[in-house]
Protein backbone atom coordinates (compact mmCIF):
# COMPACT_ATOMS: atom_id res chain seq x y z
CA UNK A 1 0.00 0.00 0.00
CA UNK A 2 1.69 3.23 1.11
CA UNK A 3 0.63 6.73 0.27
CA UNK A 4 -0.61 7.59 -3.18
CA UNK A 5 -0.68 10.84 -5.01
CA UNK A 6 -3.51 11.14 -7.46
CA UNK A 7 -4.63 14.10 -9.46
CA UNK A 8 -7.90 14.85 -7.69
CA UNK A 9 -9.00 17.50 -10.17
CA UNK A 10 -8.62 15.18 -13.18
CA UNK A 11 -11.37 15.81 -15.67
CA UNK A 12 -12.64 13.71 -18.55
CA UNK A 13 -12.37 15.32 -21.97
CA UNK A 14 -15.19 14.32 -24.26
CA UNK A 15 -13.65 14.66 -27.70
CA UNK A 16 -12.28 12.66 -30.59
CA UNK A 17 -13.32 9.17 -31.57
CA UNK A 18 -15.79 8.56 -28.75
CA UNK A 19 -17.72 11.71 -29.57
CA UNK A 20 -17.71 11.05 -33.32
CA UNK A 21 -18.84 7.45 -32.86
CA UNK A 22 -21.63 8.43 -30.48
CA UNK A 23 -22.91 11.02 -32.96
CA UNK A 24 -22.75 8.44 -35.78
CA UNK A 25 -24.80 6.12 -33.54
CA UNK A 26 -27.42 8.81 -32.98
CA UNK A 27 -27.60 9.48 -36.73
CA UNK A 28 -28.04 5.76 -37.48
CA UNK A 29 -30.78 5.63 -34.87
CA UNK A 30 -32.60 8.64 -36.26
CA UNK A 31 -32.29 7.28 -39.82
CA UNK A 32 -33.75 3.94 -38.73
CA UNK A 33 -36.63 5.60 -36.91
CA UNK A 34 -37.22 7.95 -39.84
CA UNK A 35 -37.18 5.15 -42.39
CA UNK A 36 -39.51 2.77 -40.56
CA UNK A 37 -41.65 5.55 -39.15
CA UNK A 38 -42.31 7.49 -42.34
CA UNK A 39 -40.87 5.87 -45.48
CA UNK A 40 -41.24 2.09 -45.20
CA UNK A 41 -44.46 0.66 -46.58
CA UNK A 42 -44.31 -2.60 -44.62
CA UNK A 43 -47.54 -3.05 -42.68
CA UNK A 44 -45.64 -3.81 -39.50
CA UNK A 45 -43.14 -0.94 -39.72
CA UNK A 46 -44.80 1.42 -37.28
CA UNK A 47 -45.55 -1.20 -34.67
CA UNK A 48 -42.07 -2.65 -34.91
CA UNK A 49 -40.34 0.70 -34.57
CA UNK A 50 -42.54 1.64 -31.62
CA UNK A 51 -41.79 -1.67 -29.91
CA UNK A 52 -38.07 -1.04 -30.41
CA UNK A 53 -38.35 2.55 -29.22
CA UNK A 54 -40.15 1.37 -26.10
CA UNK A 55 -37.50 -1.28 -25.51
CA UNK A 56 -34.56 1.08 -25.82
CA UNK A 57 -36.19 4.05 -24.09
CA UNK A 58 -37.11 1.77 -21.19
CA UNK A 59 -33.60 0.32 -21.12
CA UNK A 60 -32.05 3.81 -21.22
CA UNK A 61 -34.29 5.17 -18.44
CA UNK A 62 -33.80 2.06 -16.30
CA UNK A 63 -30.01 2.15 -16.54
CA UNK A 64 -29.99 5.85 -15.59
CA UNK A 65 -32.44 5.52 -12.71
CA UNK A 66 -30.55 2.52 -11.37
CA UNK A 67 -27.47 4.77 -11.46
CA UNK A 68 -29.32 7.01 -9.00
CA UNK A 69 -30.30 3.89 -7.06
CA UNK A 70 -26.61 2.88 -6.92
CA UNK A 71 -25.74 6.30 -5.46
CA UNK A 72 -28.51 6.00 -2.87
CA UNK A 73 -27.45 2.48 -1.87
CA UNK A 74 -23.87 3.64 -1.37
CA UNK A 75 -24.95 6.59 0.76
CA UNK A 76 -27.36 4.57 2.89
CA UNK A 77 -24.85 1.78 3.44
CA UNK A 78 -22.24 4.47 4.19
CA UNK A 79 -20.02 2.51 1.84
CA UNK A 80 -16.42 3.62 1.61
CA UNK A 81 -15.07 1.54 -1.25
CA UNK A 82 -17.16 3.29 -3.90
CA UNK A 83 -16.37 6.91 -2.94
CA UNK A 84 -13.85 7.33 -5.74
CA UNK A 85 -16.07 5.97 -8.51
CA UNK A 86 -19.30 7.79 -7.64
CA UNK A 87 -18.93 10.30 -10.47
CA UNK A 88 -19.81 7.63 -13.04
CA UNK A 89 -23.25 6.71 -11.61
CA UNK A 90 -23.75 10.43 -10.94
CA UNK A 91 -23.27 11.19 -14.62
CA UNK A 92 -25.86 8.51 -15.39
CA UNK A 93 -28.24 9.95 -12.78
CA UNK A 94 -27.86 13.43 -14.25
CA UNK A 95 -28.96 12.13 -17.66
CA UNK A 96 -32.11 10.57 -16.16
CA UNK A 97 -34.36 13.60 -16.91
CA UNK A 98 -33.47 13.34 -20.63
CA UNK A 99 -34.16 9.60 -20.61
CA UNK A 100 -37.45 10.20 -18.81
CA UNK A 101 -38.63 12.73 -21.40
CA UNK A 102 -37.79 10.31 -24.22
CA UNK A 103 -39.60 7.43 -22.51
CA UNK A 104 -42.67 9.56 -21.82
CA UNK A 105 -42.77 10.75 -25.45
CA UNK A 106 -42.49 7.16 -26.72
CA UNK A 107 -45.23 5.93 -24.37
CA UNK A 108 -47.45 8.93 -25.14
CA UNK A 109 -47.07 8.61 -28.90
CA UNK A 110 -47.50 4.85 -28.70
CA UNK A 111 -50.79 5.29 -26.87
CA UNK A 112 -51.93 8.07 -29.19
CA UNK A 113 -51.15 6.18 -32.41
CA UNK A 114 -52.39 2.84 -30.96
CA UNK A 115 -49.09 1.17 -31.73
CA UNK A 116 -48.39 0.29 -28.09
CA UNK A 117 -50.70 -0.88 -25.31
CA UNK A 118 -53.47 -1.67 -27.81
CA UNK A 119 -54.41 -4.62 -25.65
CA UNK A 120 -56.06 -2.34 -23.09
CA UNK A 121 -56.29 0.91 -25.01
CA UNK A 122 -58.70 0.62 -27.93
CA UNK A 123 -62.25 1.67 -28.70
CA UNK A 124 -65.06 -0.18 -26.96
CA UNK A 125 -62.95 -2.46 -24.76
CA UNK A 126 -64.76 -1.32 -21.65
CA UNK A 127 -68.19 -0.77 -23.19
CA UNK A 128 -70.52 -3.77 -22.55
CA UNK A 129 -72.55 -3.01 -25.68
CA UNK A 130 -69.60 -2.96 -28.00
CA UNK A 131 -68.35 -5.88 -30.10
CA UNK A 132 -64.88 -5.23 -28.76
CA UNK A 133 -65.99 -5.55 -25.14
CA UNK A 134 -63.36 -7.31 -23.04
CA UNK A 135 -64.51 -8.31 -19.58
CA UNK A 136 -61.03 -8.66 -18.13
CA UNK A 137 -59.85 -5.28 -19.44
CA UNK A 138 -63.06 -3.66 -18.22
CA UNK A 139 -62.39 -5.08 -14.77
CA UNK A 140 -58.93 -3.58 -14.77
CA UNK A 141 -59.91 -0.26 -16.26
CA UNK A 142 -60.04 1.51 -12.90
CA UNK A 143 -56.26 1.09 -12.87
CA UNK A 144 -55.42 0.75 -16.55
CA UNK A 145 -56.85 3.88 -18.08
CA UNK A 146 -54.87 6.47 -20.02
CA UNK A 147 -55.06 9.46 -17.63
CA UNK A 148 -54.15 7.43 -14.54
CA UNK A 149 -51.52 5.46 -16.46
CA UNK A 150 -49.80 8.58 -17.78
CA UNK A 151 -49.95 10.38 -14.45
CA UNK A 152 -48.35 7.38 -12.74
CA UNK A 153 -45.56 7.42 -15.31
CA UNK A 154 -45.00 11.14 -14.87
CA UNK A 155 -45.07 11.01 -11.07
CA UNK A 156 -42.77 7.99 -10.73
CA UNK A 157 -40.24 9.06 -13.31
CA UNK A 158 -40.41 12.68 -12.19
CA UNK A 159 -39.71 11.68 -8.58
CA UNK A 160 -36.74 9.55 -9.59
CA UNK A 161 -35.39 12.42 -11.70
CA UNK A 162 -35.68 14.90 -8.84
CA UNK A 163 -33.81 12.64 -6.43
CA UNK A 164 -31.19 11.78 -9.07
CA UNK A 165 -30.57 15.46 -9.82
CA UNK A 166 -30.40 16.37 -6.13
CA UNK A 167 -27.88 13.65 -5.29
CA UNK A 168 -25.65 14.77 -8.16
CA UNK A 169 -26.02 18.42 -7.17
CA UNK A 170 -25.07 17.86 -3.53
CA UNK A 171 -21.99 15.92 -4.55
CA UNK A 172 -20.97 18.86 -6.76
CA UNK A 173 -21.55 21.24 -3.83
CA UNK A 174 -19.41 18.99 -1.66
CA UNK A 175 -16.49 19.56 -4.06
CA UNK A 176 -16.77 23.31 -3.56
CA UNK A 177 -17.64 23.60 0.12
CA UNK A 178 -16.21 20.50 1.79
CA UNK A 179 -17.58 19.53 5.18
CA UNK A 180 -20.22 16.97 5.99
CA UNK A 181 -23.39 18.92 5.18
CA UNK A 182 -23.79 17.53 1.67
CA UNK A 183 -23.07 14.02 2.82
CA UNK A 184 -25.64 14.17 5.62
CA UNK A 185 -28.27 15.57 3.28
CA UNK A 186 -27.47 12.92 0.66
CA UNK A 187 -27.76 10.20 3.31
CA UNK A 188 -31.15 11.42 4.49
CA UNK A 189 -32.67 11.84 1.06
CA UNK A 190 -31.17 8.55 -0.12
CA UNK A 191 -33.10 6.77 2.63
CA UNK A 192 -36.32 8.40 1.46
CA UNK A 193 -35.49 7.68 -2.18
CA UNK A 194 -34.84 3.98 -1.56
CA UNK A 195 -38.22 3.53 0.10
CA UNK A 196 -40.03 5.32 -2.73
CA UNK A 197 -38.01 3.51 -5.38
CA UNK A 198 -38.54 0.11 -3.82
CA UNK A 199 -42.30 0.46 -3.73
CA UNK A 200 -42.78 2.18 -7.09
CA UNK A 201 -40.42 0.37 -9.51
CA UNK A 202 -42.55 -2.81 -9.57
CA UNK A 203 -45.61 -0.72 -10.42
CA UNK A 204 -43.58 1.15 -13.02
CA UNK A 205 -42.60 -2.18 -14.61
CA UNK A 206 -46.21 -3.48 -14.44
CA UNK A 207 -47.33 -0.36 -16.28
CA UNK A 208 -44.64 0.01 -18.88
CA UNK A 209 -44.01 -3.61 -19.84
CA UNK A 210 -46.50 -6.02 -18.28
CA UNK A 211 -49.55 -4.08 -19.46
CA UNK A 212 -48.59 -4.86 -23.07
CA UNK A 213 -50.32 -8.16 -22.37
CA UNK A 214 -52.99 -6.84 -20.06
CA UNK A 215 -54.83 -10.14 -19.49
CA UNK A 216 -51.79 -11.75 -17.97
CA UNK A 217 -50.27 -10.72 -14.68
CA UNK A 218 -47.50 -11.84 -12.40
CA UNK A 219 -46.62 -10.30 -9.06
CA UNK A 220 -43.00 -11.35 -9.56
CA UNK A 221 -42.77 -9.26 -12.71
CA UNK A 222 -41.86 -6.05 -10.91
CA UNK A 223 -38.93 -7.59 -9.05
CA UNK A 224 -37.86 -9.43 -12.15
CA UNK A 225 -37.62 -6.09 -13.97
CA UNK A 226 -35.98 -4.45 -11.00
CA UNK A 227 -33.26 -7.11 -11.03
CA UNK A 228 -32.78 -6.68 -14.78
CA UNK A 229 -32.45 -2.89 -14.63
CA UNK A 230 -30.16 -2.99 -11.58
CA UNK A 231 -27.76 -5.56 -12.98
CA UNK A 232 -27.62 -3.84 -16.36
CA UNK A 233 -26.84 -0.55 -14.62
CA UNK A 234 -24.02 -2.19 -12.63
CA UNK A 235 -22.62 -3.65 -15.83
CA UNK A 236 -22.79 -0.21 -17.46
CA UNK A 237 -20.88 1.35 -14.56
CA UNK A 238 -18.23 -1.37 -14.86
CA UNK A 239 -17.90 -0.87 -18.63
CA UNK A 240 -17.56 2.91 -18.31
CA UNK A 241 -14.96 2.66 -15.55
CA UNK A 242 -12.89 0.04 -17.38
CA UNK A 243 -12.95 2.01 -20.64
CA UNK A 244 -12.00 5.22 -18.80
CA UNK A 245 -9.12 3.39 -17.16
CA UNK A 246 -7.96 2.09 -20.53
CA UNK A 247 -8.06 5.65 -21.84
CA UNK A 248 -5.72 6.68 -19.02
CA UNK A 249 -8.22 8.17 -16.58
CA UNK A 250 -9.14 7.11 -13.05
CA UNK A 251 -5.74 5.66 -12.16
CA UNK A 252 -6.97 5.27 -8.56
CA UNK A 253 -9.36 2.49 -9.51
CA UNK A 254 -7.56 -0.74 -8.60
CA UNK A 255 -8.64 -4.31 -9.08
CA UNK A 256 -10.23 -4.39 -5.64
CA UNK A 257 -12.79 -1.87 -6.88
CA UNK A 258 -13.32 -4.06 -9.94
CA UNK A 259 -13.66 -7.04 -7.61
CA UNK A 260 -16.50 -5.29 -5.77
CA UNK A 261 -18.25 -4.39 -9.02
CA UNK A 262 -17.73 -7.95 -10.21
CA UNK A 263 -19.30 -9.30 -7.04
CA UNK A 264 -22.25 -6.99 -7.56
CA UNK A 265 -22.72 -8.10 -11.17
CA UNK A 266 -22.28 -11.76 -10.24
CA UNK A 267 -24.60 -11.56 -7.26
CA UNK A 268 -27.37 -9.67 -8.98
CA UNK A 269 -27.19 -11.85 -12.09
CA UNK A 270 -27.90 -14.77 -9.78
CA UNK A 271 -30.64 -12.69 -8.15
CA UNK A 272 -32.13 -11.97 -11.58
CA UNK A 273 -32.14 -15.69 -12.33
CA UNK A 274 -33.71 -16.41 -8.97
CA UNK A 275 -36.60 -14.02 -9.62
CA UNK A 276 -36.92 -15.10 -13.25
CA UNK A 277 -37.05 -18.72 -12.19
CA UNK A 278 -39.43 -18.09 -9.30
CA UNK A 279 -41.86 -16.59 -11.79
CA UNK A 280 -41.34 -19.37 -14.33
CA UNK A 281 -41.51 -22.27 -11.88
CA UNK A 282 -44.82 -21.24 -10.32
CA UNK A 283 -46.44 -20.87 -13.72
CA UNK A 284 -44.92 -24.10 -15.05
CA UNK A 285 -45.88 -26.08 -11.97
CA UNK A 286 -49.42 -24.78 -11.56
CA UNK A 287 -50.05 -25.11 -15.31
CA UNK A 288 -53.10 -22.83 -15.40
CA UNK A 289 -53.99 -21.65 -18.86
CA UNK A 290 -54.44 -17.97 -17.98
CA UNK A 291 -50.89 -17.94 -16.62
CA UNK A 292 -49.11 -20.24 -19.05
CA UNK A 293 -50.25 -18.13 -22.00
CA UNK A 294 -47.25 -15.86 -21.41
CA UNK A 295 -44.66 -18.62 -21.69
CA UNK A 296 -46.68 -20.48 -24.33
CA UNK A 297 -46.23 -17.54 -26.65
CA UNK A 298 -42.53 -17.26 -25.86
CA UNK A 299 -41.87 -20.97 -26.21
CA UNK A 300 -43.62 -21.28 -29.52
CA UNK A 301 -42.62 -18.11 -31.30
CA UNK A 302 -39.45 -16.99 -29.52
CA UNK A 303 -37.89 -20.24 -28.38
CA UNK A 304 -34.29 -19.39 -29.26
CA UNK A 305 -34.50 -16.04 -27.46
CA UNK A 306 -35.84 -17.78 -24.39
CA UNK A 307 -32.70 -19.90 -24.04
CA UNK A 308 -30.25 -17.22 -25.23
CA UNK A 309 -31.65 -15.03 -22.45
CA UNK A 310 -30.74 -17.62 -19.81
CA UNK A 311 -27.34 -18.36 -21.28
CA UNK A 312 -26.32 -14.71 -21.45
CA UNK A 313 -27.77 -13.52 -18.16
CA UNK A 314 -27.28 -16.56 -15.97
CA UNK A 315 -24.74 -19.03 -17.28
CA UNK A 316 -22.14 -16.58 -18.54
CA UNK A 317 -21.83 -14.48 -15.37
CA UNK A 318 -22.09 -17.64 -13.25
CA UNK A 319 -19.27 -19.45 -14.99
CA UNK A 320 -17.09 -16.50 -15.99
CA UNK A 321 -17.30 -14.47 -12.80
CA UNK A 322 -17.36 -17.19 -10.15
CA UNK A 323 -13.58 -17.26 -9.79
CA UNK A 324 -12.01 -14.53 -7.67
CA UNK A 325 -9.25 -13.81 -10.19
CA UNK A 326 -11.80 -13.33 -12.96
CA UNK A 327 -13.65 -10.67 -10.97
CA UNK A 328 -10.37 -8.86 -10.53
CA UNK A 329 -9.39 -9.09 -14.19
CA UNK A 330 -10.22 -6.02 -16.22
CA UNK A 331 -10.69 -7.89 -19.50
CA UNK A 332 -12.91 -10.63 -18.10
CA UNK A 333 -15.09 -8.16 -16.25
CA UNK A 334 -15.42 -6.02 -19.38
CA UNK A 335 -16.42 -9.01 -21.52
CA UNK A 336 -18.92 -10.31 -18.97
CA UNK A 337 -20.41 -6.83 -18.51
CA UNK A 338 -20.93 -6.48 -22.25
CA UNK A 339 -22.49 -9.97 -22.43
CA UNK A 340 -24.82 -9.05 -19.55
CA UNK A 341 -25.77 -5.75 -21.21
CA UNK A 342 -26.60 -7.51 -24.50
CA UNK A 343 -28.32 -10.22 -22.46
CA UNK A 344 -30.67 -7.77 -20.86
CA UNK A 345 -31.49 -6.36 -24.26
CA UNK A 346 -32.55 -9.91 -25.16
CA UNK A 347 -34.42 -10.11 -21.85
CA UNK A 348 -36.40 -6.94 -22.60
CA UNK A 349 -36.84 -8.06 -26.21
CA UNK A 350 -38.64 -11.23 -25.22
CA UNK A 351 -40.69 -9.33 -22.63
CA UNK A 352 -41.89 -6.71 -25.12
CA UNK A 353 -42.06 -8.15 -28.64
CA UNK A 354 -44.49 -11.06 -28.09
CA UNK A 355 -46.82 -8.71 -26.22
CA UNK A 356 -46.83 -6.01 -28.87
CA UNK A 357 -47.19 -8.33 -31.85
CA UNK A 358 -49.61 -10.91 -30.46
CA UNK A 359 -52.14 -8.23 -29.69
CA UNK A 360 -51.38 -6.19 -32.77
CA UNK A 361 -50.80 -7.23 -36.36
CA UNK A 362 -49.70 -10.70 -35.19
CA UNK A 363 -46.77 -10.78 -37.59
CA UNK A 364 -43.81 -8.65 -38.42
CA UNK A 365 -41.88 -9.42 -35.28
CA UNK A 366 -38.31 -10.41 -35.83
CA UNK A 367 -34.73 -9.39 -35.55
CA UNK A 368 -33.19 -7.12 -38.13
CA UNK A 369 -32.38 -3.57 -39.06
CA UNK A 370 -35.04 -1.86 -36.90
CA UNK A 371 -33.65 -3.59 -33.79
CA UNK A 372 -29.99 -2.95 -34.55
CA UNK A 373 -30.53 0.62 -35.74
CA UNK A 374 -32.62 1.67 -32.74
CA UNK A 375 -30.22 -0.01 -30.31
CA UNK A 376 -27.22 1.74 -31.90
CA UNK A 377 -29.09 5.03 -31.80
CA UNK A 378 -29.76 4.76 -28.09
CA UNK A 379 -26.24 3.49 -27.41
CA UNK A 380 -24.94 6.61 -29.15
CA UNK A 381 -27.36 8.82 -27.27
CA UNK A 382 -26.40 7.23 -23.96
CA UNK A 383 -22.68 7.65 -24.65
CA UNK A 384 -23.13 11.21 -25.86
CA UNK A 385 -25.22 12.39 -22.91
CA UNK A 386 -23.51 10.43 -20.11
CA UNK A 387 -19.96 11.16 -21.28
CA UNK A 388 -20.92 14.78 -21.85
CA UNK A 389 -22.24 15.05 -18.32
CA UNK A 390 -19.21 13.18 -16.95
CA UNK A 391 -16.85 15.68 -18.57
CA UNK A 392 -18.44 18.63 -16.73
CA UNK A 393 -17.11 17.71 -13.27
CA UNK A 394 -13.81 16.27 -12.00
CA UNK A 395 -13.71 12.47 -12.12
CA UNK A 396 -13.42 12.16 -8.36
CA UNK A 397 -15.50 13.63 -5.54
CA UNK A 398 -12.49 15.06 -3.74
CA UNK A 399 -14.28 16.06 -0.50
CA UNK A 400 -16.21 12.83 -0.04
CA UNK A 401 -15.73 11.85 3.63
CA UNK A 402 -14.78 8.26 2.76
CA UNK A 403 -12.43 9.11 -0.08
CA UNK A 404 -9.27 7.91 1.68
CA UNK A 405 -10.90 4.58 2.42
CA UNK A 406 -11.75 4.22 -1.23
CA UNK A 407 -8.29 5.21 -2.46
CA UNK A 408 -6.72 2.62 -0.14
CA UNK A 409 -9.36 0.02 -0.89
CA UNK A 410 -7.87 -3.43 -0.74
CA UNK A 411 -9.60 -6.79 -0.66
CA UNK B 1 22.76 -28.90 21.97
CA UNK B 2 19.82 -27.02 23.36
CA UNK B 3 16.34 -28.49 23.44
CA UNK B 4 14.72 -25.26 22.29
CA UNK B 5 12.35 -25.98 19.46
CA UNK B 6 10.59 -22.67 18.86
CA UNK B 7 11.28 -19.05 19.65
CA UNK B 8 8.14 -17.00 20.19
CA UNK B 9 8.10 -13.22 20.01
CA UNK B 10 5.03 -11.99 21.86
CA UNK B 11 3.76 -8.54 20.85
CA UNK B 12 1.02 -6.46 22.39
CA UNK B 13 0.39 -4.40 19.27
CA UNK B 14 -0.32 -5.63 15.73
CA UNK B 15 1.62 -2.78 14.07
CA UNK B 16 4.72 -3.58 16.10
CA UNK B 17 4.32 -7.23 15.18
CA UNK B 18 4.14 -6.33 11.48
CA UNK B 19 7.30 -4.29 12.00
CA UNK B 20 8.89 -7.32 13.66
CA UNK B 21 8.03 -9.49 10.64
CA UNK B 22 9.71 -6.95 8.37
CA UNK B 23 12.86 -6.87 10.53
CA UNK B 24 13.15 -10.65 10.56
CA UNK B 25 12.60 -10.85 6.83
CA UNK B 26 15.25 -8.22 6.21
CA UNK B 27 17.70 -10.42 8.11
CA UNK B 28 16.68 -13.54 6.18
CA UNK B 29 15.26 -15.29 9.21
CA UNK B 30 12.55 -17.69 8.20
CA UNK B 31 9.30 -17.26 10.08
CA UNK B 32 7.49 -20.49 10.94
CA UNK B 33 4.08 -18.92 11.45
CA UNK B 34 2.26 -16.01 13.07
CA UNK B 35 -0.63 -16.36 15.51
CA UNK B 36 -3.00 -13.50 16.18
CA UNK B 37 -6.28 -13.23 18.06
CA UNK B 38 -7.92 -11.41 15.13
CA UNK B 39 -7.46 -11.21 11.36
CA UNK B 40 -4.77 -8.73 10.30
CA UNK B 41 -5.16 -7.01 6.96
CA UNK B 42 -2.42 -7.76 4.47
CA UNK B 43 -0.55 -10.28 6.62
CA UNK B 44 -0.93 -13.14 4.12
CA UNK B 45 0.79 -11.14 1.42
CA UNK B 46 3.58 -10.14 3.78
CA UNK B 47 4.23 -13.71 4.94
CA UNK B 48 3.78 -15.10 1.44
CA UNK B 49 0.96 -17.40 2.53
CA UNK B 50 -0.50 -19.19 -0.48
CA UNK B 51 -4.11 -18.52 -1.31
CA UNK B 52 -6.53 -20.92 0.27
CA UNK B 53 -7.88 -23.63 -2.01
CA UNK B 54 -11.09 -23.78 -0.02
CA UNK B 55 -13.06 -22.25 -2.92
CA UNK B 56 -12.03 -25.08 -5.25
CA UNK B 57 -13.03 -27.60 -2.60
CA UNK B 58 -16.34 -25.73 -2.21
CA UNK B 59 -17.03 -26.03 -5.93
CA UNK B 60 -16.50 -29.77 -5.94
CA UNK B 61 -18.56 -30.33 -2.79
CA UNK B 62 -21.32 -28.29 -4.38
CA UNK B 63 -21.25 -30.11 -7.69
CA UNK B 64 -21.36 -33.42 -5.79
CA UNK B 65 -24.56 -32.23 -4.11
CA UNK B 66 -26.06 -31.21 -7.46
CA UNK B 67 -25.29 -34.55 -9.07
CA UNK B 68 -26.47 -36.53 -6.02
CA UNK B 69 -29.82 -34.80 -6.05
CA UNK B 70 -30.35 -35.07 -9.80
CA UNK B 71 -29.42 -38.76 -9.73
CA UNK B 72 -31.71 -39.37 -6.77
CA UNK B 73 -34.61 -37.58 -8.42
CA UNK B 74 -34.04 -39.42 -11.67
CA UNK B 75 -33.95 -42.81 -9.95
CA UNK B 76 -37.09 -42.01 -7.95
CA UNK B 77 -39.24 -40.38 -10.61
CA UNK B 78 -38.17 -42.23 -13.75
CA UNK B 79 -36.68 -45.59 -12.83
CA UNK B 80 -38.43 -46.61 -9.65
CA UNK B 81 -41.72 -44.83 -9.48
CA UNK B 82 -42.90 -43.11 -12.65
CA UNK B 83 -46.13 -41.24 -11.94
CA UNK B 84 -48.01 -38.91 -14.24
CA UNK B 85 -48.17 -35.59 -12.41
CA UNK B 86 -50.16 -32.95 -14.25
CA UNK B 87 -49.21 -34.44 -17.60
CA UNK B 88 -45.58 -33.40 -17.23
CA UNK B 89 -42.62 -35.53 -18.24
CA UNK B 90 -41.40 -37.82 -15.48
CA UNK B 91 -38.13 -35.99 -15.11
CA UNK B 92 -39.61 -32.47 -14.99
CA UNK B 93 -36.40 -30.61 -14.32
CA UNK B 94 -37.76 -27.16 -13.29
CA UNK B 95 -39.72 -28.77 -10.44
CA UNK B 96 -36.52 -30.11 -8.93
CA UNK B 97 -34.29 -27.05 -9.32
CA UNK B 98 -35.07 -25.66 -5.83
CA UNK B 99 -34.31 -28.94 -4.05
CA UNK B 100 -31.19 -29.44 -6.17
CA UNK B 101 -30.09 -25.97 -5.16
CA UNK B 102 -30.70 -26.82 -1.51
CA UNK B 103 -28.68 -30.00 -1.68
CA UNK B 104 -25.84 -28.19 -3.44
CA UNK B 105 -25.67 -25.74 -0.55
CA UNK B 106 -25.98 -28.48 2.07
CA UNK B 107 -23.15 -30.58 0.62
CA UNK B 108 -21.04 -27.48 0.18
CA UNK B 109 -21.57 -26.34 3.77
CA UNK B 110 -20.97 -29.74 5.38
CA UNK B 111 -18.01 -30.39 3.13
CA UNK B 112 -16.39 -27.09 4.04
CA UNK B 113 -16.92 -27.57 7.77
CA UNK B 114 -15.32 -30.99 7.43
CA UNK B 115 -12.37 -29.65 5.43
CA UNK B 116 -11.87 -26.87 7.91
CA UNK B 117 -11.75 -29.29 10.83
CA UNK B 118 -9.44 -31.64 8.98
CA UNK B 119 -7.01 -28.93 7.93
CA UNK B 120 -6.83 -27.31 11.37
CA UNK B 121 -6.83 -30.54 13.37
CA UNK B 122 -9.88 -29.38 15.21
CA UNK B 123 -12.52 -31.93 15.91
CA UNK B 124 -14.63 -32.83 18.90
CA UNK B 125 -12.69 -34.55 21.65
CA UNK B 126 -9.29 -33.25 20.61
CA UNK B 127 -7.51 -30.68 22.72
CA UNK B 128 -6.61 -27.76 20.47
CA UNK B 129 -2.89 -27.34 19.95
CA UNK B 130 -1.51 -23.86 20.28
CA UNK B 131 2.00 -22.50 20.66
CA UNK B 132 1.10 -19.73 23.07
CA UNK B 133 -2.19 -19.58 24.89
CA UNK B 134 -2.22 -15.81 24.88
CA UNK B 135 -2.35 -15.78 21.05
CA UNK B 136 -6.02 -16.56 21.50
CA UNK B 137 -6.48 -13.63 23.82
CA UNK B 138 -4.43 -10.44 23.64
CA UNK B 139 -1.01 -11.22 22.19
CA UNK B 140 0.37 -11.34 18.65
CA UNK B 141 2.88 -14.15 18.33
CA UNK B 142 5.65 -14.63 15.78
CA UNK B 143 6.99 -18.19 15.87
CA UNK B 144 10.47 -18.99 14.58
CA UNK B 145 11.87 -22.49 14.18
CA UNK B 146 14.84 -22.54 16.56
CA UNK B 147 16.51 -25.54 14.92
CA UNK B 148 16.53 -24.01 11.46
CA UNK B 149 17.71 -20.57 12.60
CA UNK B 150 20.84 -20.76 14.73
CA UNK B 151 21.35 -17.10 15.63
CA UNK B 152 19.13 -17.08 18.70
CA UNK B 153 20.63 -13.97 20.22
CA UNK B 154 20.15 -11.98 17.08
CA UNK B 155 16.53 -13.10 16.81
CA UNK B 156 15.97 -12.11 20.43
CA UNK B 157 17.50 -8.71 19.75
CA UNK B 158 15.45 -8.15 16.58
CA UNK B 159 12.19 -9.12 18.23
CA UNK B 160 12.77 -6.93 21.26
CA UNK B 161 13.96 -4.09 19.06
CA UNK B 162 10.69 -4.25 17.14
CA UNK B 163 8.70 -3.98 20.37
CA UNK B 164 8.17 -7.55 21.56
CA UNK B 165 7.00 -7.54 25.17
CA UNK B 166 8.38 -11.01 25.80
CA UNK B 167 10.47 -13.60 23.98
CA UNK B 168 9.87 -17.23 24.87
CA UNK B 169 12.00 -20.29 24.19
CA UNK B 170 9.74 -23.31 24.00
CA UNK B 171 11.03 -26.84 24.26
CA UNK B 172 7.73 -28.25 23.10
CA UNK B 173 6.12 -27.26 19.85
CA UNK B 174 2.60 -27.04 21.23
CA UNK B 175 1.02 -26.39 24.56
CA UNK B 176 -2.58 -27.51 24.94
CA UNK B 177 -5.52 -26.48 26.99
CA UNK B 178 -5.64 -29.21 29.57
Amino acid sequence: MGTHHYNLSEQFEFTGKVKTLSIIGIVIGLATIGYYGFVSSEHWAHERIFANLLLMAYYFACVCMSGAFFLAVQYVAQAGWSASILRVPQAMAKVLPIAVVILLVVIGLGLYTHNLYHHWHADGLTDPNSDNFDKLIAGKSAFLNVPFFMSRQVIFLGTYSIFATLLAKWSANEDLEGGLNSYRKSFKYSCIFLVIYGFTTPVFAFDTIMSLEAHWFSTMFGWYNFAAMWVSSLATIAVIIILLRRAGYMSWVNNSHLHNLGQFIFGFSIFWTYVWFAQFLLIYYANMSEETVYFYNRFNNYEAWFYINLIMNFLSPLLLLMDRDNKRSETTLLIVSIIVLCGHWVDYYQMIMPGVFTNGTKDGSGFGLPEIGTALGFLGLFTFTVMGSLSKKPLIAKNHPFLQESLNHHL
Amino acid sequence: MSNIKYILGSFGDPDEMMHGIEKLQENNIKIHDVYTPMPIHGIEAKLGVKRSRLDIAAFFFGITGTLTMLTGVYLATVVDWPINIGGKTHFALPDFIPITFELTILFCAFGLVGSYYASTHLFPGRAPRVMDLRATNDRFIIAIDAKANAEHEKIDELLKGAGALEVKYNERKYVSYE
